[in-house]
């Protein structure tokens, strides 16, 4: 080693003091601008890029202590062209003009290796967007100090208690841009701040978890508070027969079922007759107080406002009062079903088509505390695990309960359970609902982030027990 | 690449790094799939960065970047150390790494036939004619076919003076035919469900699999799967095929033996393990005839657990972890081998990608082979159910209660298969059903499965791991439960 590299060191000893940011959209439109230039000299008639920037980072705890931290930035650049109704795409994180020239090059290369398609449509051209604002400047300033005190803090929770915390707090920013040859331009950027705790009480567990584009509305000590009092009650569990339950199932655990319909709404899944609403649209399906929306607008919602072509999202009304009565479109399954485009579209070329991403869940009037007390006899659910699907058409979901199940009895909430494997239709569920809570983003860990209500439903199946 | 490995992990020793390591990885990869007689997607990528990790004052910290320069590989280092400073405001212990050998190396995994070098147009060719030869069946309403690759060099060194570059080539393929028909959906996949089958090596496995000829088979079958009964809800005897029994193994062997989850560094997301310490050595896991290993060595074959090092530097090696049924081995790491009483670590560690942390990783955790033909197995069960090929997956968070289905099943009686079965499933606790298996397959009969997609940490990791298994026999199992309405 140098001295002239120690030098070096030491400059970057100072930059990694401050928390990264991200690059000016300037920077990445330049990006852009090259790209397209570099196509234009190629003679390529058709070429969308996008540029995404992510930084991120996470405190991992584990055993009442930091066990990984870890922190990342990175800038990718997507590149898609077509030519001679042929289309491919070409991924880098090389950003000189010599990788995009070969990425370029590349993509020419993939595209010419296909049959014509004679269903590949012309890319968008400029279009309006409504301003989303989720970018907190407070979360961009959250240091590894920060993030490493709130763990301590949990810690101390759970050590005070005599219960063993596991989590992660993690903070990050990014941004997307979108740019195309037909003079498409699309820029988005978001914060995020996420916390998640498992605090373990002997064998008994429990959990909590929050994440917002702002850092301050995320409170870790709340949230490990909750879960250390939950662990507590969740001690000592007794064993109940499988069997038809009444259930009241928190945000997560509603989120996490709810969530796996998502790509059901596809007009490409429904054309592919791989959807459970194949031949059902239209058609009452669930309860008729189910009303589900795809709304990237929605104030508790996250994401980008525009999709994968760099078309507008639009709020689409998916379940009207049990009735299944709108799809998702991309540009493509539009045209095949002569629907207008949503803009919902994956980034091209792909054979899945489209998905809702934003998923809004109107809520009721009721609340977890009334459900419990209108129960004479059923199961509060915190949480669900390894959600997998077992029937397609019938939406049979198999997965467990986790960190924490409690016997509900005459309106209170009693002992914890052992915990349950589940096999239950997501359709049957979702015309058993008797009580809907009110409705606000909710995270889990089996689907993406949601705004659900509290749930209370009937005659939800539960198959058979484990052992703890 | 090892200038800028050299320059980080200087500057991680500067800045007051008592121990680092760093990886610049290069990865490629192309994806092409077909649907229904039109190509879907149709891409490829490359990504190559740097991701150092390193302990200071007693714990970790961990930074990546694609700033490939000598200034920004400084910078990054500089950053992960200043990350394990904030983790000391909340450690317990100082970070203790097992002793390990100095390796300087250079090894490439087997790979005949690149794929990247193989024209496009053959490719998609073939995906084409397979997707054709599926739709040609009357019934059929989707066929698809997929073919990943993916070429990864990494250049690994450490401040103990270790640098090692590796190449490994991984190709996977896959067909699937799927019948919507009335109120149900069923489907049937070639070689295995899920993306097909994986290995470490090149275009060869594609060659290997005679797509053409398998596609109006699995056709046939997932249309004949309207019309079969419906799998039965029984206690009885279970006969599952190799890529299940893969899977089998994974889910109920391979992740309860990771250390980093036994000792609850997972307990937040994938979950903890019912295999807690005073098992090791006294838990008889299995009946006496099972024998599995978790053997990263290429001479176990190429499966995507197969390498020369893991990403800790640390030489493949072969670990029993259940020996005549007896618990034998956890999959451990420099740091967490002296808690089971290693002196070494496993070998086990890999990371997704160079903006990822090294962690515990399945290698090839492989159920050895058995004495039996699938023949004999079938002719030597008077009646149960032979099930093939995985549709869903589920287990609880310790890894005991475990439920399965899979696309197709077959009803056996008097020794014969004698009708085809729909909607199989069957259920069980993972040591009361490993403690059940009374027959495994010979050697001629196994096959290293490759299952490309498995997740764990935060951030969520996804990797690659080997299952080599044989058909195999199991008794008193639980099945038909993920249909019971009761």
């Amino acid at each position: 080693m140098s001295a002239k590299s120690t030098k070096r060191g030491a400059t970057g000893l100072r930059k990694a003091a401050a928390v990264a940011q991200l690059r000016s959209e300037r920077e990445l439109h330049a990006i852009i601008d090259t790209v397209l230039r570099l196509a234009k000299a190629r003679g390529i008639p058709e070429t969308e890029v996008h540029v995404e920037e992510v930084i991120d980072a996470l405190t991992r705890f584990a055993n009442n202590a930091i066990h990984q931290h870890v922190a990342e930035h990175g800038v990718v650049v997507s590149i898609r062209t077509v030519l001679n109704g042929r289309t491919a795409r070409v991924t880098t994180n090389r950003l000189d003009e010599d990788a995009f020239r070969s990425a370029l090059d590349d993509c020419l290369s993939l595209a010419a290796s296909q049959p014509k398609d004679p269903l590949l449509l012309p890319m968008p051209g400029k279009q309006k967007y409504r301003n989303v604002q989720r970018f907190v400047p407070a979360t961009t300033s959250v240091t590894a100090e920060e993030r490493a005190r709130a763990v301590k803090r949990t810690c101390e929770v759970a050590e005070r208690s005599g219960q063993v915390a596991a989590g992660i707090f993690s903070t990050g920013q990014s941004q997307t841009l979108l740019g195309n040859s037909r003079g498409l331009f699309a820029s988005y950027r978001q914060t995020q701040a996420e916390f998640s705790v498992t605090m373990q009480h002997g064998s008994a567990t429990s959990w909590a978890k929050a994440n917002s584009a702002d850092a301050r509305q995320v409170d870790p000590l709340a949230l490990a508070i909750t879960a250390s009092e939950k662990a507590e009650l969740a001690q000592n569990p007794i064993e109940l027969a499988p069997g038809r339950y009444t259930v009241i199932l928190e945000p997560a655990a509603v989120l996490d079922l709810v969530g796996f319909l998502f790509y059901d709404f596809s007009a490409t899944a429904v054309r592919d007759k791989r959807s459970c609403l194949s031949a059902r649209v239209g058609k009452p399906l669930f309860g008729r107080n189910i009303t589900l929306s795809d709304d990237v607008y929605h104030p508790e919602q996250s994401g980008l406002p525009f999709d994968g072509e760099g078309l507008p999202r639009q709020r689409v009304l998916l379940v009207d009062r049990g009735i299944p009565k709108n799809l998702v479109y991309s540009q493509r399954s539009a045209k095949l079903a002569h629907k207008k485009n949503t803009g919902h579209s994956f980034a091209l070329p792909n054979e899945f088509g489209e998905a809702p991403m934003n998923l809004v869940l109107a809520g009721g009037n009721s609340s977890v505390p009334e459900m419990i007390a209108s129960t004479d006899r059923g199961l509060l659910v915190t949480r669900l695990w390894y959600i997998r699907e077992v029937d397609p058409y019938e939406k049979i979901m198999t997965g467990m309960t986790r960190d924490g199940l409690f016997l509900v009895e005459k309106g209170k909430v009693g002992s914890a359970v052992r915990n349950f494997r589940f096999n239950q239709s997501v359709l049957e569920m979702l015309r058993n609902v008797e009580l809907l809570g009110s409705s606000h983003r909710a995270t889990a860990e089996e689907s993406f982030e949601m705004v659900v209500p509290p749930m209370k439903i009937g005659n939800f199946q539960f198959s058979e027990v484990t052992k703890f | 690449m090892w200038d800028y490995c050299g320059h980080s992990l200087e500057t991680a020793r500067l800045r007051g790094a008592r121990y680092a390591d760093v990886r610049v990885m290069h990865m490629r990869q192309r994806d092409l799939t077909t649907k229904n007689g039109q190509v879907g997607t149709l891409g490829q990528s490359e990504s190559i960065g740097l991701g150092i990790r390193v302990i200071a004052n007693g714990a970790w910290g961990f930074a990546s970047t694609d700033q490939l320069t000598r200034e920004g590989v400084a910078s990054c280092a500089a950053q992960a150390v200043a990350i394990a400073k904030a983790s000391a405001l909340a450690k317990k212990e100082a970070v203790q790494l097992a002793p390990e050998e100095t390796y300087v190396d250079s090894w490439q995994g087997p790979c005949q036939k690149d794929p990247f070098e193989i024209p496009l147009e053959t490719q998609l060719d073939l995906l084409l004619a397979a997707d054709a030869a599926m739709r040609k069946v009357k019934g059929v309403t989707l066929a698809e076919t997929d073919l990943q690759f993916r070429k990864i060099d990494s250049w690994f060194a450490s401040s103990s003076g270790s640098k090692i570059h590796q190449r490994r080539v991984t190709s996977g393929c896959g067909i699937a035919a799927t019948c919507f028909k009335g109120d149900a959906i069923q489907k049937r996949s070639y070689p295995n469900s899920f993306g097909g089958q994986h290995i470490l090596g090149g275009y060869e496995l594609v060659e290997s699999l005679e797509l053409l000829k398998h596609a109006p088979l699995i056709a046939e079958e997932a249309v004949a799967l309207h019309d079969a009964a419906q799998c039965p809800e029984m206690i009885g005897t279970l006969i599952l095929g190799g890529s299940q029994l893969g899977l089998q193994i994974h889910e109920s062997v391979g992740h309860p033996i990771e250390l980093d989850r036994v000792l609850g560094q997972e307990a937040n997301f994938a979950g903890t393990s019912f295999l807690t310490l005073d098992k090791l050595n006294h838990l008889q896991y299995a009946s006496p005839i099972v024998n599995v290993v978790a053997d990263a060595r290429i001479s176990h074959g190429p499966g995507l657990g197969s390498f020369a090092y893991d990403d800790e530097g640390v030489p493949a090696q072969c670990i029993d972890i259940i020996k005549g049924g007896a618990f034998r081995g956890y999959l451990s790491s420099r740091e967490t081998a002296h808690l089971v009483g290693l002196n070494r670590s496993g070998g086990t560690v890999r990371t997704e990608g160079w903006n990822r942390l090294p962690m515990i990783r399945m290698t090839n955790v492989s159920i050895l082979p058995g004495t039996w033909t699938p023949e004999h197995l079938i002719a030597d069960t008077d009646d149960g159910v032979f099930m093939e090929t995985n549709r869903s997956w589920s287990i609880d968070d310790r890894r005991y209660q475990f439920q399965f289905s899979t696309e197709i099943a077959w009803e056996i009686r008097g020794g014969k298969k004698v009708r085809m079965l729909k909607n199989p499933s069957y259920s069980g606790i993972t040591t009361e059903f490993w403690n059940s298996c009374d027959a495994i397959c010979n050697a001629d009969h196994w096959v290293l499965w490759g299952t490309p997609n498995c997740g764990k940490g935060q951030p969520m990791q996804t990797m690659g791991t080997g299952h080599g298994a044989a058909p195999a026999r199991f008794r008193n199992v639980k099945i038909g439960t993920a249909f019971s309405n009761e």
